[in-house]
């Protein structure tokens, strides 16, 4: 294949990624869009084996082999409960990709065509160490992630004394190895410079807790994007370097929406030590007020007699595999004349988008489930406002007190239905650790529970 | 009638030479063209200069940013998976590496980062396929 045949089969691959991403404007086009991506990948893929620096398939046909069975089953297997740590576990492994395609460049710079062993060209020495540290960070960071998605570790922030004074010195010895290795292209520079930002991977993320998740897997969306570019840059790839760009604004367009829905700053996102584990509860005061719980009947008669239920699925939702009893209940609402309708806060679950795919899975309809900005208004003329786990993303302290740690979050107006029930495991506060007044008010009934079991209840009572 | 064939004459030595000048820029123009086709075959050749692959960037970022705004918000999940399975197309660097004659170091790192990439593309696309199929419009069962 000739060398213009080459770039323009990498810029139809790049096109047609451009148009796998155009397709997800409306779930109607996505099944399309993402048939484009798969013929680009297939393209981009083919046109790198006809390079005629490509000579043993040995090697290339075993990764492949390995690492397509182990993706197809994973990918197959996994719940769609589980997708923020599969996503953050797929995010781990481009950026060691991107950290072993660098170290391959170092060490065989003729392989691609930048110079030769310890006389790599500058500007490659510099796009490659990028490629490299961003790999790493987002390796480490996504791990972390993970572990902290999965719980495999506490959600819980995890600080230290001068932890952001450890980071910056951490960053900027980063920068210092990165211009030494210009000069002193040497592999204990290279790896110095691979450790340093593993480590900072690993040092950024564990301050994080686990509320701040959707920002973090967006985050480590746009790294390994931005890791992409790198490698692309070293490798004057344009293939690489359009779709990296395209990952990296992706992810970064995506941490701005889910920070916006947080109402609050990257930089506060960053710094971390906001939000853990629910249970600890900051203004125990609030505690001693009596909140009125009712049963599954209660709940079922309540709902029966609407004209209008809206359902707030949140994360608590998702642990406790409730999607499908959500969708059982709405369904007999629905034969019993009710209008049904779902409402989604940009936040809730652990990824963007989380709780949509979860409705999806439980076979509600699309438009039957809408985002936060379409459905606020009609919750003053909903009868029953059904909260299922969800806590800190209905509650209105946001708007009346400017000091709480979620003043300015916009909320799901549910305290302006006529009855608002939420189904909760205790009165403990959310990830925020703010007390929920709504859990107290007049129109209020607790349903206390597990939020499968207790769904499950209100739908036989319903039946 | 003496006057006119004087002037005709003028005339036509005037036309001669803005035909030969004309001769001239087009000769130059093609000079240009031949050049600047000499040029964008360089670039196509793997060796583009940091300039080009620089705006190619830039224009890029701009592309993924009007684009990724107009995705609708109930597919931010798909959106994550799918650029998670094309960012791996960083498997290019991993094939060059792999495929090289010689079997050593830097070929077990490219056959590492194959293998990587691979579980992210099957994975990636199988994942984003089988969320996409979920979404049902209401009617449609």
């Amino acid at each position: 294949m000739s060398a213009e045949m080459t770039g323009f089969a990498y810029l139809i691959a790049s096109v047609l990624f451009i148009l796998a991403l155009r397709g997800l404007s409306s779930p109607d086009t996505a099944r399309m869009g993402s048939r484009y991506g798969i013929i680009g990948m297939t393209i981009a893929v083919g046109t790198t084996l006809l390079d005629p620096s490509v000579v043993s398939f040995e090697l290339i046909m075993l990764g492949i082999l390995i690492g397509g069975t182990i993706g197809t089953v994973v990918a197959r297997k996994i719940e769609m409960t589980a997708l923020p740590q599969l996503v953050a576990a797929f995010h781990s492994l481009v950026g060691l990709a991107a950290v072993f395609v660098a170290t391959a460049a170092f060490y065989n710079p003729e392989a691609y065509g930048i110079g030769e062993r310890g006389d790599i060209k500058i500007a490659s020495v510099i796009e490659m160490s990028l490629g490299l540290a961003i790999g790493a960070i987002t390796f480490s960071g996504s791990i972390i992630a993970f572990a902290k998605l999965q719980g495999l570790m506490s959600g819980n922030p995890i600080t230290f004394p001068m932890q952001h004074l450890v980071n910056g010195l951490i960053g900027l010895a980063i920068v210092v190895f990165v211009i030494m290795l210009t000069s002193v292209q040497s592999a204990g520079v290279f790896w110095t410079l691979a450790a340093l930002s593993f480590a900072i991977g690993f040092l950024l993320i564990i301050p994080i807790g686990g509320a701040d998740m959707p920002v973090v897997v967006s985050m480590l969306n746009s790294y390994s994007g931005w890791a992409a570019c790198g490698i692309g840059f070293t490798l004057a790839n344009p293939a690489l370097i359009v779709t990296g760009a395209l990952v990296g604004s992706s992810g970064a367009i995506l941490s701005y929406i889910m920070c916006k829905g947080m109402n609050r700053s990257m930089i506060s996102v960053l710094l971390g030590g906001f939000g853990g584990d629910p249970g600890k509860s900051v203004n125990v005061s609030m505690l001693n007020q009596n909140a009125k719980s009712g049963a599954a009947d209660d709940a079922a008669f309540l709902m029966r007699n609407a004209s209008k239920v809206i359902i707030v699925p949140g994360y608590g939702m998702a642990v406790a595999q409730a999607q499908h009893a959500v969708r059982e209940m709405a369904d007999l609402l629905k034969a019993e004349g009710v209008d049904v309708s779902y409402a989604i806060h940009p936040v809730a679950g652990r990824m963007p988008g989380h709780m949509n795919v979860l409705m999806a899975e439980a076979n509600v309809p699309y438009d039957e489930v809408f985002e936060m900005e379409e459905i606020n208004h009609e919750f003053s003329t909903a009868d029953v406002a059904y909260v299922i786990g969800a806590n800190d993303t209905t509650n209105p302290v946001a708007k009346t007190d400017p000091s709480s740690p979620i003043a300015g979050m916009p909320i799901l107006d549910v305290d302006k239905s006529g009855t608002i029930l939420f189904v909760k495991r205790s009165l403990s506060p959310g990830y925020a650790g703010v007390d929920n007044p709504l859990f107290y008010a007049d129109n209020t009934m607790m349903l206390f529970g597990d939020a499968k079991i207790m769904t499950e209840k209100i739908a036989q009572a319903l039946a | 009638m003496d006057m006119d064939v004087t002037s005709l004459q003028d005339q036509a030595s005037k036309v001669a030479t803005d035909a030969a000048n004309l001769f001239e820029e087009a000769q130059k123009l093609a000079n240009q063209a031949t050049h600047l086709a000499d040029m964008a075959v360089a670039g196509v050749d793997g060796s583009m200069d940091f300039l080009s692959l620089f705006t190619v960037f830039v224009l890029s970022c701009f592309v993924g940013f009007y684009v990724v705004w107009s995705v609708t918000p109930a597919l931010h999940s798909p959106l994550m998976a799918v650029t998670n399975a094309i960012s791996s197309v960083i498997i290019v660097g991993g094939l060059l590496a792999a495929g090289h004659m010689d079997m050593d170091f830097s070929a077990v790192m490219g056959f590492m980062a194959v293998t990587l990439a691979s579980v992210n593309i099957f994975g990636g696309f199988i994942v984003t396929q089988r969320m996409l199929v979920m979404y049902k419009k209401k009617n449609r069962g």
